[in-house]
């Protein structure tokens, strides 16, 4: 049904000199982020100023002043209306990208609400901090990997005159969430299927899409973290095994599907888990982070349930350091050794 | 070296605008509606019928955008909808933002080839809560984009009606709100005057080519309001004043008629400003000129409700705001400063 309706889409024509081969070059991960607009042949990019995401947009900015990026780019005068620029823009059919940080994410929450049971794709990026990727894929591997962005039945345009986001009461608020529930179960699969096609097409793999492990083999006691903890995180572990001491890592890649049943069993396997949030939920279980309430509750279906030790660290940016891993790991060692440890504990912190 | 008109159209890959001619008179008005039955506004509603004859004088190749109100909620209540036109609810600041967004779309899309390049108006509309309140940031920064085609239209009903007539930055002085009842100890309780906000976006944005104040009890001029601000390039905007027998508290059946009492009694002035030169509208034009004499607000107020707990005091107040609007502003109506040109002067 959905191909029958005429769409105001016509052949595209062919793409300025697509770069063969890959290239590799020593760029941040932000000039890297503008770059992937660029390869993406985004249409649409808003921007408003709010540290440390906004390095992208200057690296946007850029690429549109020198001609070689073709997209409308519009400074917005706030990030509500940042995010809900490209909402819209993206309703009548443009690929788009925008982005925030800390309190201007905050901001556009009220927009952001209703744009996932819209079912309306946007990329917005979350800026903690950048992180270096060196390898710049060709545009026709890009062209290859990104279908056409094509709304079909749902493109709000003249030759498809719909009604986008009535107003839905208690009639039918129901059913509706429970078609982005339905989506959002399905989507599952599709990061999956996404991640087998990057590998295939861009010869790049991260094996298992959701999470990622280091030196859990045979480790008794592992931290579970999620974001830009690597780093600290990898070095320590690397010095502590030379100790002998058995600690891994898990790097959680997707929080939202969260992979409960695959996570609670990989964790399964330990003594004892820590989990370190770079974030703060005031007042939720346990005075803890999201993450490890999320890993808990991952963890209580599970037959093995090891001790969960939480871990607040890092906040506003502050350096996680190897002495911090190191103390969290020896931490959630006791707890292993069966010495009770607090739930939550704040490490790093000026006394 | 000054950048020219044309440089800048170049700058920003400016796209021409639909041309829409100018309807002539009532007669010649389309038969075609886009905006048609399954709505739920109240009985006399005058927003809806702003709607009508909003979609009606920009015609099929249109996106509407609406931000929520009444003309979200009662238009397009889930399985239902009154729009033929493509449309799509925005949050309640966002009109200038859905505006923007839909535009820029459609620019880039047609200009890298990926769709047929074609004229399709953009509008986005909102109430004066969303509009004059919330969505001021939001209007203020498009207007500011020359590069991009849309409208954006403000139906001003003088409350956030949908959620049960509270006062807004648009209500007038005095009006009895669900948010501002009279009471025993305080009869008045909003005390701030109306904004002035059509005339606040053309001072304040120099290069929005195209903005106008309309009522719908003189429709063809808001039709052609419509299409002048659809044809003339870049963003623009309408303010109508709406009004609205539930808020207001009034006999349906007197709609039309309040809209020409708020016009005839110089409370709601008609005017356009195009490419920066204001010009009076129709009767507002013919009080300015001294051919119709200013009607009393009195005849205004004292048919609704929201106005029946005034005293003569309160209506005198009134009047008094009303003639200081025509006596004493720099530009009679529209722009508020007030020239003391002998107190400028140094005693010789
Ligand atoms: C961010 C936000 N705050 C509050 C509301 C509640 N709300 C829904 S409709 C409405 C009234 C809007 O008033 P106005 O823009 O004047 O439109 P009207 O209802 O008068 O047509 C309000 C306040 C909302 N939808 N969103
Ligand atoms: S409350 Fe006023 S604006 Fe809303 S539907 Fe009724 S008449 Fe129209
Ligand atoms: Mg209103």
């Amino acid at each position: 049904m959905a191909e029958a309706i005429i769409t105001p889409h016509v052949e595209e024509p062919k793409k300025k000199a697509p770069a063969q081969g890959d290239e590799t070059s020593l760029i941040t991960g932000s000039e890297a982020i503008a770059v992937a607009c660029q390869l993406a042949d985004v249409d649409v990019i808003t921007a408003y100023p709010i540290r440390p995401y906004d390095t992208v947009m200057q690296y946007v900015a850029k690429l549109v002043a020198n001609g070689e990026m073709d997209c409308e780019y519009i400074v917005a005068e706030g990030e509500h209306s940042q995010f809900e620029i490209v909402k819209h823009a993206s309703a009548c059919g443009a690929r788009v990208f925008t982005g925030s940080s800390g309190v201007g994410w905050m901001y556009a929450m009220e927009c952001l609400t209703v744009t996932p049971s819209l079912r309306i794709p946007m990329i917005a990026m979350v800026g903690n901090r950048a992180l270096d990727d060196p390898k710049i894929p060709s545009r026709a591997k890009v062209d290859a990997f990104l279908p056409r962005y094509d709304r079909k039945d749902l493109l709000l345009h003249p030759d498809n005159p719909i009604t986008v986001a009535p107003q839905a009461n208690e009639d039918w608020l129901m059913e509706i969430r429970r078609g982005t529930a339905a989506a959002m179960e399905r989507s599952a699969g599709v990061i999956r299927e996404a991640y087998a096609d990057f590998e295939r097409i861009f010869g790049r793999k991260y094996g298992n899409p959701f999470f990622e492990e280091y030196m859990t083999d045979d480790a008794d006691v592992v931290l579970v973290g999620m974001g830009t903890l690597s780093n600290p995180v990898r070095v320590a572990i690397r010095q502590m095994r030379e100790e002998g001491k058995k600690v891994g890592f898990v790097r959680l890649r997707w929080f939202r599907p969260f992979p409960a049943e695959e996570l609670a069993k990989s964790l399964g396997r330990f003594k004892a888990v820590g989990v370190i949030d770079r974030d703060f939920s005031l007042g939720s279980p346990y005075h803890s982070g999201v993450v490890a309430t999320e890993v808990r509750t991952a963890l209580y279906q599970s037959e093995n349930r090891p001790q969960v030790v939480g871990f607040i660290c890092g906040l506003g940016g502050r350096e996680v350091t190897l002495p911090d891993v190191r103390k969290m790991s020896e931490i959630v060692s006791q707890a292993a050794s069966g010495k009770p440890q607090p739930a939550t504990q704040w490490i790093g912190l000026r006394e | 070296m000054a950048t020219t008109d044309r440089e800048l159209a170049e700058l920003t890959h400016h796209k021409a605008p639909h041309k829409l001619d100018l309807f002539k008179g009532v007669k010649k008005l389309p038969l075609e509606e886009y905006f048609t039955s399954g709505h739920r506004t109240c009985q006399g509603c005058e927003s809806a019928l702003v709607m009508k004859l909003m979609v009606k004088a920009a015609g099929p190749r249109t996106i509407v955008l609406g931000s929520t109100g009444c003309m979200y909620v009662a238009n397009t209540t889930y399985y239902s909808t009154s729009w033929v036109v493509p449309w799509m609810h925005t949050q309640l600041g966002s009109s200038g933002a859905a505006a923007l967004g839909a535009a820029a779309a459609l620019k880039a899309l047609m200009r890298k080839g990926k769709f047929k390049d074609e004229p399709i108006n953009v509008i986005a509309f909102c109430g004066d809560g969303g509009g004059a309140d919330m969505g001021i940031s939001g209007i203020s920064a498009t207007l500011t984009h020359p590069d991009y085609n849309c409208l954006i239209l403000m139906y001003d009903n003088e409350s956030y009606a949908n959620t049960d007539i509270q006062l807004s930055g648009s209500t007038p002085y005095g009006a009895h709100t669900t948010f501002s009842p009279p009471g025993k100890t305080k009869r008045i309780m909003h005390h701030r005057w109306k904004k002035n906000f059509a005339a606040m976006m053309a001072a304040g944005h120099p290069t929005c080519k195209y903005v106008a104040t309309v009522c719908m009890s003189y429709p063809v001029h808001a039709m052609n309001a419509v299409r002048k601000g659809l044809s003339i390039g870049g963003p623009t905007f309408i303010h109508s004043l709406d009004p609205c027998p539930k808020g207001w508290d009034y006999d349906p059946m007197l709609s039309h008629e309040l809209g020409e009492l708020a016009v005839l009694t110089g409370t709601w002035p008609l005017y356009e400003v195009e490419n920066g030169v204001v010009k009076l509208i129709g009767k507002t034009r013919d009080i300015a000129d001294g051919r119709v004499k200013r009607l009393p607000v009195r005849d205004y107020l004292l048919k609704q409700g929201r106005f029946a707990h005034f005293t003569d005091d309160d209506i005198d107040y009134f009047q008094s705001k009303v003639d200081e609007m025509w006596n004493k502003w720099v530009v009679p109506g529209v722009i508020p400063f007030q020239k003391h040109l002998d107190e400028d002067r140094p005693p010789a």
